[in-house]
C-alpha cells in the first residue's frame, strides 16, 4: 500500500536535512509502528506524505497504491486515501465541526466521482461514530477543535478519519494526552476501522497504545532514518531499556 | 490655496464663507443638488448649510481623510454606474418577516413598501414628513449630527443634513413585533443618493432596524440614533456585493442611562467608501458595540474601505467595544480610524477596540490608526490591530482532510470574520449573513 523508498527531505528555508533515506513498506491491511527519540523526524515524515509546505524532497519517492505522493496537492492525497491524525489538531474558530466534516467527506466523494451523501444521511452517520467516541453532540456543534481539551482534539480527530474511510491512515502520538479511558475509546475506534484493505502507520512513544492496538511490525526510527524493524517485542524492549542499545547498534 | 488653508481661515471668521476656489467647489457640489425646502425640518436644514459653509469641503490633506481621498465626495456628480436590472441578486433579509421601507436612489417607493403601521411605533418618512408640517423629530434633525461635529468636523454629514431628499423617522415606545427594514433599490445611472434617518428610541423600547439592498452611483447617509434609558437598538446594515460604488454613510447616536446600541456593518466590495461611527456615552451603564465585516476585491478596478469610529465616554462604567474585520484582495486597501474618549469623571469605563485585516495577496494593504485619549483614572481600555495572511498551518490541516484549497480559504475566511458576526446577537439573522458571505466568496473566489 504504502511505499517509502530512500526518501530524503531538507527544510526548505534552512539548509536543514530531517529525513535522510528514510525506507519503509506498509502492506495492505497491517499496522505499522514508529517509535523513536525527539526530533528523529517523525511528524516531518507524516507532514511530507501528507504534503505540508516548507519541505524540500531532495532524493527518493513515497507512493500510494503506486501512485506517487509526493506530486499531489494535499487535498488529493486525502481523496487518493491518505489520512494524518495530527500531533497538534488545528482550531479553527467559527468554523462548525459539522460543517467542516461533511465538506471534506463530501469533497473526497466528489473528488473519488462518488455521489455526495445528503445532509440527513450525514448527520446519522456522524451521530453514531461520535457516540461510540463519546463525543456529544454539543461538541460536534463547535467550531472545530475550539474549547476541546488535549484529549477531546485527539479523539475528534479518530472521528474525522471514521468519517473519511481513509485506506492509509498515519497517527502521530494520538495516544500522547490521553487518559486510560480515552485511549480505549481511540483504540477501539482504530481497530473497528481495520481491515485487509486498510493500513494503519502509528507514531507513538508509548508501549502501552501498541497493546491496545496490536502492531505487525515495529520500527525505530534515528536522525532521519529506519534504523532498525521488527515484531512488538521491539517496542518492549524500548519500553525497558530505552533507545540507547538500539542507536548504539545501529552505530 | 488648498482647501485645507481655507478651512482654517473659515473657522476663524464663521461668517465669512472663504476664499473664492472653495467657496466654488462647494457652490458647485451644492448647486448640483436641489435642497429641500420648508417643512420642519427647514430650520435644521438651514443651520447644517452654515455649518458646512463655515468648515468648507474637506481636503486631501486634511487630517481626518489622511488615508481616504474625499474628492470623489467633493465633486458635484457621481460616474454614471450602469447596472444590470435583470440579475438582480435576492436582498439580504428580504424572506425576514419585517416591516419593509424599499428606497429608490434615496427616495422612499411606498407602493412597494409595506403599510407604515406596527404596534409600538411611530414610522413615517423624511419627505412626508416634511409636506405634513410639525413633527416630533423637529427637535432630532440633525442635532445629533451638529453635535458629532466636536471635536471632528464631518462636513458631508452637515451636507445630508441640508440636503437629504427623504429618509425614515422612526420612534419606537415599546418592543415591535418584527425588525423594521429598508431595503435599497437602484434606478438611475448616475444616481447620487442622500437620505437621512432619525430613530429615537423611548424608555425601555427595543428595534431591530435593517438596511439592506443596493444603492446608486454615490450615496450619503446619516442615521441619528436617540436611545432613551433602557433603551435597545439593534442596528443591521449590509451592502450589496459587486456594486462599484462611491459611498459614504455616518451612524451618529447618543445612548442614555443603561441603554445599548449593537451595530453591526457588512460591506461587500464597492469603489471607494467610508463609514463613520460617532458615539456619545452619555449615561451611566450604556453600551454601544460596532463591528463591521468587510470583503474587499480591487480587481473590479478599485476597492478602498474606510472605518472610522469616534466613541465619547462621558459617564460612569459604559461599555463600548469595536470589532472591525477586513478581508482584502488584489490591491484592496482597508482603513481603520478608531478613537476612544474617556472623558474625566467617566470611571470604570471599559473601552475595547479590535481592527484586523487579513490580506489575501501581498498587493493589498490595511492602514490603521487606533487611538485612546482617556482623562479619567479608574477605566478599562484596550485597543489591538493586526494585519496578517491566511494561517498556512490551518489551510493545510483543512487540505490534508479533503478540502480543496478555494474552499479552505472560504473556510479561514469566515473563520476570521467570525468575531465580527458574533456582533449579531440575533441567531437566525447572524446565519442569513454568514451564508450569504460564504456564497459571495464561494462565488468570488
Ligand atoms: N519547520 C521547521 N523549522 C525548523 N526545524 C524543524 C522544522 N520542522 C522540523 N524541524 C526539526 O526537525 C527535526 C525533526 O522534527 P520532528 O517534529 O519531525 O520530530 P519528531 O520525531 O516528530 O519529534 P517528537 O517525538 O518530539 O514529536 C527536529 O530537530 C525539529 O526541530
Ligand atoms: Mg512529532
Amino acid at each position: 500500500m504504502l511505499k517509502i523508498n530512500d526518501l530524503h527531505v531538507k527544510l526548505e528555508e534552512e539548509d536543514k536535512q530531517i529525513l535522510k533515506g528514510l525506507t519503509l513498506e506498509v502492506p495492505a491491511g497491517e499496522v505499522h509502528a514508529i517509535m523513536g527519540p525527539n526530533g528523529s523526524g517523525k511528524s516531518t515524515l507524516s507532514y511530507v506524505l501528507s504534503g505540508r509546505d516548507g519541505y524540500e524532497v531532495t532524493g527518493g519517492d513515497a507512493t500510494l497504491d503506486g501512485a506517487s505522493l509526493l506530486e499531489m496537492e494535499p487535498e488529493d492525497r486525502a481523496a487518493a486515501g491518505l489520512f494524518l491524525a495530527f500531533q497538534y489538531p488545528v482550531e479553527i474558530p467559527g468554523v462548525g465541526n459539522m460543517t467542516f466534516l461533511r465538506t471534506a467527506v463530501n469533497a473526497q466523494r466528489k473528488a473519488r466521482g462518488e455521489a455526495e451523501l445528503s445532509s440527513g444521511d450525514f448527520l446519522k452517520i456522524v451521530r453514531a461514530k461520535a457516540a461510540e467516541l463519546q463525543i456529544s453532540p454539543e461538541m460536534l456543534k463547535r467550531p472545530v477543535n475550539v474549547g476541546f481539551s488535549g484529549g477531546e482534539k485527539k479523539r475528534n480527530e479518530i472521528l474525522q478519519m471514521a468519517m473519511l474511510e481513509p485506506r492509509m491512515c498515519i497517527l502521530d502520538e494520538t495516544d500522547s494526552g490521553l487518559d486510560v479511558d480515552a485511549m480505549r475509546l481511540v483504540s477501539d475506534g482504530v481497530n473497528a476501522l481495520r481491515s485487509p484493505d486498510r493500513s494503519f502507520l502509528v507514531i507513538t512513544h508509548y508501549q502501552r497504545l501498541l497493546n491496545h492496538i496490536q502492531p505487525d511490525v515495529v520500527h525505530i526510527m534515528s536522525n532521519g532514518r529506519i534504523i532498525k524493524s521488527g515484531g512488538p517485542e521491539l517496542a518492549l524492549q524500548v519500553e525497558e531499556n530505552g533507545y540507547g542499545d538500539l542507536l548504539a547498534e545501529a552505530g | 490655496m488648498s482647501e485645507i488653508a481655507v478651512k482654517t481661515k473659515a473657522q476663524q471668521t464663521p461668517q465669512v464663507t472663504g476664499a473664492p476656489k472653495a467657496v466654488t467647489a462647494l457652490d458647485d457640489r451644492l448647486a448640483a443638488m436641489s435642497l429641500p425646502q420648508g417643512g420642519f425640518s427647514a430650520p435644521a436644514r438651514a443651520e447644517a448649510l452654515s455649518r458646512l459653509r463655515v468648515m468648507g469641503l474637506p481636503g486631501p490633506r486634511d487630517e481626518y481623510w489622511r488615508y481616504t481621498d474625499p474628492r470623489l465626495f467633493n465633486v458635484p456628480g457621481p460616474q454614471p454606474l450602469p447596472f444590470d436590472a435583470k440579475a438582480p441578486e435576492s436582498p439580504l433579509f428580504a424572506q425576514r418577516d419585517t416591516l419593509t421601507l424599499v428606497f429608490v436612489d434615496g427616495a422612499f417607493d411606498a407602493s412597494s413598501s409595506d403599510e407604515l403601521a406596527l404596534e409600538g411605533i411611530e414610522i413615517t418618512t423624511l419627505a412626508h414628513a416634511d409636506a405634513a408640517g410639525d413633527h416630533w423629530a423637529a427637535g432630532l434633525y440633525g442635532a445629533l449630527e451638529a453635535a458629532g461635529q466636536q471635536p471632528v468636523k464631518r462636513p458631508f454629514a452637515a451636507l445630508n443634513s441640508a440636503a437629504a431628499a427623504d429618509g425614515v423617522l422612526i420612534r419606537v415606545t415599546g418592543t415591535p413585533s418584527k425588525p423594521v427594514h429598508v431595503l435599497h433599490r437602484r434606478a438611475a445611472d448616475a444616481a447620487d443618493a442622500v437620505w437621512h434617518h432619525v430613530i429615537r428610541l423611548e424608555e425601555g423600547a427595543e428595534l431591530t432596524f435593517l438596511e439592506s439592498g443596493m444603492v446608486g452611483a454615490r450615496s450619503n447617509a446619516v442615521i441619528e440614533v436617540d436611545l432613551a434609558q433602557g433603551a435597545k437598538l439593534h442596528h443591521i446594515t449590509a451592502k450589496r456585493a459587486i456594486d462599484p460604488k462611491v459611498g459614504l454613510s455616518h451612524l451618529f447616536a447618543r445612548v442614555a442611562e443603561g441603554a445599548v446600541l449593537k451595530s453591526f456593518s457588512l460591506a461587500v466590495n464597492g469603489t471607494h467608501m467610508r463609514h463613520e461611527a460617532v458615539i456619545d456615552m452619555a449615561g451611566d451603564d450604556a453600551v454601544a458595540h460596532v463591528a463591521a465585516a468587510v470583503l474587499g476585491d480591487g480587481a473590479t478596478g478599485r476597492f478602498h474601505h474606510d472605518d472610522t469610529v469616534f466613541i465619547t465616554h462621558g459617564a460612569e462604567r459604559g461599555e463600548s467595544r469595536q470589532v472591525f474585520k477586513k478581508v482584502l484582495k488584489n490591491g484592496a486597501t482597508g482603513v481603520f480610524q478608531g478613537k476612544i474618549l474617556v472623558k474625566q469623571g467617566a470611571q470604570k469605563t471599559d473601552g475595547y477596540q479590535i481592527s484586523q485585516a487579513l490580506l489575501l495577496d501581498e498587493a493589498s494593504q490595511f492602514l490603521a490608526k487606533p487611538e485612546l485619549e482617556i482623562y479619567a483614572d479608574d477605566v478599562k481600555c484596550s485597543h489591538g490591530s493586526t494585519t496578517g495572511a491566511i494561517d498556512e498551518h490551518a489551510l493545510f490541516y483543512l487540505r490534508s482532510r479533503g478540502v480543496p484549497m478555494d474552499r479552505a480559504i472560504v473556510f479561514l475566511v469566515l473563520s476570521f470574520l467570525a468575531d465580527a458576526l458574533e456582533e449579531v446577537e440575533d441567531e437566525g439573522l447572524r446565519a442569513e449573513i454568514n451564508e450569504r458571505l460564504e456564497e459571495w466568496l464561494t462565488s468570488h473566489a
